[in-house]
């Protein structure tokens, strides 16, 4: 693996993100539309007292962990499209550039990007809402990074389903997500779930990590238990979806549709 | 020969595109790769760039198989096409030195302003690739194609869609610098005029296989026909003859 090769498809969406409005909108718009909506009502239920628990807390706590992972989904697939919507994908793999080379760039790329919207969803979050993101510690943090790594495993599967079946695919790239969103317990505790959804809601790295979240705000304790299942099932699920993308890749290439794909 | 193919075939859904292919282009050459539409061209271009795999046989760069040394191989040989832009979202300079990055150059800048004289494109650096002319961007691709001082290039159709004025300005770009820097070129047009002017030796391919292969002036006295273009259309209409 060569560090140039993965710095150069770095810079070249970096120039692409310093001057692109709808871009740039994709990053932040969506994060701060929910972040100002789910925060108002927050303050909101909050005053009108419902529950024991801090509303606020729980349900920005939320939010801001959902749309990290979103963005971080999003940023894996959008990185592959924007090759797919410039026709670039031929030249860049006429490049000595390897696949793993090209995995490993988007993925720096999500990072960049789950980092600015991070800080600025935090910034606001702390001057609109006085909700201070780190008050929890450290124990938040590894179920952080799990979120990170279950978007990465979902921006590589909705890439290798682009690859499989074309760019009419790529509505998933936007969508796949948020269809996950009521199996994983961002909001409300498994338990809520019906029996059958709950074993769906079971085997999803993403609901380990809010009920492990909630756990860490109610008791203040590290809930070891969630943490393994989170950390298990995404090791799971990148191992599979990375062979599933590769699978797909050497497939473009056995049916020459590499350069087809639009 | 810094190419060799042998016996290459390639099937999509079970019908031959490339048919046991082998020849082999010499060093410092220019071979041209003819044959009408389908005739297995591009994808036996793809190939060698390794972005399509082949069903079966084998393909030598530099004397090496690109099954376990296409590192190696790719970083000295580039490719062209006007089919193939570069992002229009990006300034000219940002696509040449994201292409200088993925290919390893050392000094960047030196090699985009070498390259942007000799193309004339420096003027261009700093405009958005989107806004260039066609013409303008058939000299970037060029541009980006020589940015690793490749021993081997491959250009498909380099010409097409370029005015006469354009493409005879880009052929003598293409010939200044395959002499200068000795280069190999692979070329695919439908220009034979163009082929005529400017290949040492061309293979005409009919239905994936090798039809015959020589230099222009040979295989035109060999059929006997006026010129090159009269004998890509006797061998195209054969191929749809025999295809009725």
């Amino acid at each position: 693996m060569k560090l140039h090769r993965i710095n150069a498809l770095l810079i070249r969406h970096l120039y692409l993100y310093q001057r692109s409005v709808p871009r740039l909108m994709d990053i932040f718009f969506w994060p701060i539309i929910e972040l100002l909506l789910w925060g108002f009502l927050s303050v909101y239920l909050e005053k009108m007292s419902f529950g024991g628990l801090n509303v606020i807390t729980v349900l920005l706590g939320a939010i801001i962990f959902w749309d990290l992972m979103s963005q971080s989904q999003r940023a894996i697939s959008t990185t592959f499209l924007e090759e797919v919507w410039e026709r670039n994908l031929l030249n860049i793999f006429v490049s000595p550039l390897r696949l793993s080379e090209f995995l490993v760039s988007s993925v720096l790329i999500a990072v960049v990007r789950v980092v600015i919207v991070g800080l600025v969803m935090a910034g606001l979050a702390w001057g609109l809402y006085h909700f201070n993101l780190l008050y929890f510690g450290f124990y938040l943090i590894p179920f952080m990074l799990n979120l990170f790594v279950f978007g990465w495993t979902l921006g590589f599967l909705t890439t290798g389903i682009i690859l499989r079946f074309g760019s009419a695919a790529q509505v998933l790239a936007f969508g796949l997500v948020f269809l996950l969103q009521p199996f994983s317990a961002v909001f409300y505790p498994v338990s809520v779930l019906p029996q059958s959804l709950q074993y769906v809601a079971k085997v999803l790295p993403s609901s380990h990590v809010f009920e492990g979240m909630r756990s860490v705000i109610a008791t203040g304790t590290l809930p070891v238990n969630d943490l393994i299942w989170a950390i298990g099932t995404n090791i799971f699920y990148l191992a599979l979806v990375l062979w599933f993308f590769s699978r797909m890749f050497a497939r473009v290439k056995d049916r020459g549709m590499l350069m087809k794909l639009d | 020969m810094i190419l060799e193919i042998k016996n290459l075939v390639k099937k999509f859904n079970g019908v031959a595109a490339v048919d046991d292919l082998s020849f082999g282009v010499e060093e410092g050459t220019i071979t041209g790769l003819l044959g009408p539409n389908g005739a297995g061209k591009t994808t036996t271009i793809q190939m060698v760039l390794d972005l399509v795999t082949p069903t079966s046989g084998d393909i030598e760069i530099f004397g090496l198989d690109m099954k376990h040394s296409r590192e190696k191989i790719l970083n000295q040989i580039n490719f062209s096409s006007p089919y193939v832009n570069l992002p229009g979202n990006l300034k000219v300079w940002e696509n040449l030195a994201t292409f200088a990055r993925l290919y390893g150059v050392k000094n960047i800048k030196a090699k985009i302003d070498e390259l942007a004289d000799f193309f004339g494109i420096r003027e261009f650096l700093g405009k958005m690739t989107t806004s260039l002319s066609t013409g303008q961007l058939t000299r970037l691709n060029l541009t980006k194609a020589l940015l690793n001082d490749p021993k081997l290039l491959l250009l498909d159709e380099p010409t097409a869609s370029l005015d006469p004025d354009i493409a005879d300005r880009t052929r003598q770009l293409l010939k200044k610098i395959q002499k200068e820097k000795g280069l190999t070129i692979l070329y695919t047009s439908h220009n034979m005029v163009e082929v005529e002017e400017i290949c040492d030796r061309v293979i005409f391919i009919q239905k994936g296989k090798i039809k015959d292969d020589g230099t222009p002036a040979d295989l035109v006295k060999k059929y006997g026909h006026k010129d090159l273009n009269d004998l890509f259309i006797a061998i195209a209409r054969e191929h749809t003859n025999e295809s009725r």
